[in-house]
């Protein structure tokens, strides 16, 4: 026992030492989860538009109040003229300009038809789409509300409605994502790099000549990776607890073991891609590309897996974040228990296990 | 334990790796006590053959018996009797004189007591105390080195094995390093050694002089440069690879 607290103690000491490894720890869980927060995000909010009201009437100024006062859009100024919107947006403090024809209240009654021009700055085209999206929306809303206030006959809207994410918060979708993200990458890359740099360092051998067997060395190995892991679950969670708020409906207990789990997972992979790889870039190749890309790319993280092609699919049901991610979403957003999600927790435990097994069984106690 | 006079048996000793033969039936002894150089040039097959009576190679056919033990039956047992310095000197370079020596009195399970009064014994024979909480990366090579030899020994294993210990080290350091294999030979550590330093040849008891794999003599160097009529062992050696 004593012989593996040492062990221990002196994996600290080369975590706590190299400050890269103490960035990709710590400073990268932090940055990716604001990064994804703040940039990944298909949300707007406060932005700046321009309302070019050519008539004034009592319809056109409600449906400029209707836009104002949804949170996303705040009223840069009032044009009065064609010629002020060219002016507006070369000044670049606005992104759309919303103009209704003349005697819009009068048409819409007349002919049951009125125009609102809706003119967006493309120069950043997904934030026009985006943005213009939100305010056909909105309008849109008004004249459903309108039309049947009037008893006008009754029209066919697609009638989407979305459960659990009323406003397609896109925080709900990246945080389990990254999650599972930073944990792979954390646990499987900074394990196979730690046990990869003591055989390109040649202390590896004296390890394996020392009467120490081979288990204590991976445990050990994978102690402080798996204690710094759940440092950081705990950070994500926090940050997007508070920063974010996104909901933890669930139990928390059950959250954190859940976490656990995938990190156990992680780790013990990671272990595994350091049986195959004699140096620390071939460490950190493999865990690139065999765990970041898939990770990103195939669990459902950025991409739906319901719209992947099926050879793809199935590939996505080998990748243990998928399930993580299911699970994370499960508990947080629906406060779903150990009943909904016992299948993926099934799956995982039987993908630690035969990493485990696979690893234990491939770390060479000789030099071969 | 059989008590004989010979800590290392090695009979038809083979490693193949593929069809390459890197070990081609290896067979010698080397006695209780005593300093056994293992020369050859680079590639000779000198790394593997340590290798494998450290346990770190399986053989592919032969016999190897140190202290008493089997190599491929008894390999915790030999283990616990052996010290072994790589070529890379193997410290932790990211941690103090002291953590690694520690680190590695900890592996050996020896108490931290035990440790503690030791560090400070070999501190004082090392005279490194004042840079004993150090980084061994900020260390020159030399005394990486040193300190890699001490730590190999640390346990007062029966056998110590040193894989070209003196790679790039200065004739100076060099010299130094020998009284330091003396020191420990004299404490009854038997001492395997391999280089390709001729010179370093006249220091041991016996040598064997390995070429492509095979073992082309061995014995004394005395008897050796009388056999090849050679002033040094430089010239033994280059008659024998030639």
């Amino acid at each position: 026992m004593n012989r593996f607290i040492g062990f221990v103690k002196k994996e600290f000491h080369h975590i706590f030492r190299d400050y890269r490894t103490m960035l990709i720890l710590f400073g990268m869980p932090i940055a990716q989860i604001l990064i994804f927060g703040y940039v990944v995000s298909n949300e707007i909010k406060d932005v700046n538009i321009g309302i070019y009201d050519k008539s004034k009437d009592n319809v056109t100024q409600q449906i400029t109040n209707k836009i104002l006062s949804s949170g996303f859009f705040i009223l840069n100024e009032n044009l009065n003229s064609d010629k002020e919107i060219e002016v507006a947006f070369k000044k670049g403090n606005i992104r759309e300009v919303i103009i209704f024809e003349p005697n819009f209240a009068q048409k819409l009654k007349r002919e049951g038809v009125a125009e609102i021009q809706i003119v967006a700055d493309a120069s950043d085209a997904n934030t026009a789409n985006i943005v213009t999206n939100y305010t056909k929306a909105i309008i849109q809303d008004y004249a459903r509300n309108e039309l049947l206030a009037q008893g006008l006959p009754f029209q066919i809207e697609p009638n989407v409605r979305l459960i659990y994410n009323e406003e397609a918060k896109g925080v709900y979708m990246f945080v389990p994502g990254t999650m599972a993200l930073i944990l792979m990458l954390v646990s499987a890359m900074m394990t196979s790099i730690s046990i990869a740099r003591e055989k390109e360092l040649g202390t590896m051998e004296v390890l394996l000549v020392s009467p120490l067997k081979p288990l204590p060395i991976v445990i050990g190995k994978v102690i402080p990776y798996m204690a710094l892991s759940f440092i950081n679950g705990l950070v994500i969670i926090a940050l997007s607890y508070f920063v974010f708020k996104m909901p933890i409906q669930g139990n928390l207990v059950f959250l954190l073991l859940e976490t656990l789990l995938f990190i156990l997972m992680a780790l013990s992979l990671g272990v595994l891609i350091s049986t195959a790889s004699k140096s620390q870039m071939a460490a950190m190749f493999i865990s690139m590309f065999a765990l970041m890309l898939p990770t990103l790319l195939l669990s459902g993280f950025i991409f739906p897996i319901e719209n992947m092609p099926g050879v793809l699919q199935w590939l996505s049901a080998i990748m243990p974040a998928k399930y993580f991610i299911i699970i994370i979403k499960n508990i947080m957003i629906k406060g779903s228990g150990i009943g909904t999600v016992w299948k993926e927790t099934l799956i995982l435990t039987g993908m630690t296990i035969f990493f485990l097994i696979m690893s234990i069984k491939k770390f060479k106690v000789r030099l071969e | 334990m059989i008590e004989n006079d010979n800590i290392i048996e090695v009979k038809g000793l083979v490693k193949k790796f593929g069809n390459f033969i890197a070990n081609d039936n290896l067979t010698f002894d080397v006695r209780r006590g005593e300093i056994f150089g293992f020369l050859g040039a680079n590639g000779a097959g000198k790394t593997t053959a340590i290798r494998i009576l450290s346990g770190l190679l399986y053989p592919t056919s032969g016999d190897v018996k140190v202290a008493g033990f089997n190599v491929y039956k008894e390999r915790e047992k030999v283990k616990k009797n052996i010290g072994y310095m790589s070529q890379k000197f193997s410290l932790y370079e990211d941690l103090t004189v002291r953590e690694n020596i520690r680190f590695y009195g900890g592996i050996y399970g020896m108490s931290k007591k035990y440790i503690k009064e030791k560090t400070e014994l070999l501190l004082e024979r090392l005279k490194m105390q004042e840079i004993q909480n150090t980084l061994i990366k900020s260390l020159p090579l030399g005394w990486k080195q040193k300190i890699a030899f001490s730590v190999a020994i640390f346990h007062n294993p029966k056998i110590v094995f040193l894989d070209e210990p003196t790679g790039g080290v200065d004739p100076i350091t060099r010299r130094d390093f020998w009284e330091m294999i003396y020191e420990t030979s004299h404490s009854g550590i038997t001492v395997f050694v391999t280089t390709h330093y001729m010179d370093e040849a006249e220091y041991c008891d016996r040598v064997s002089i390995m070429d492509q794999g095979r073992i082309e003599a061995l014995g004394k160097p005395g008897e050796l440069k009388e056999k090849y009529a050679s002033q040094n062992m430089n010239e033994v050696f280059i008659k024998i690879a030639r």
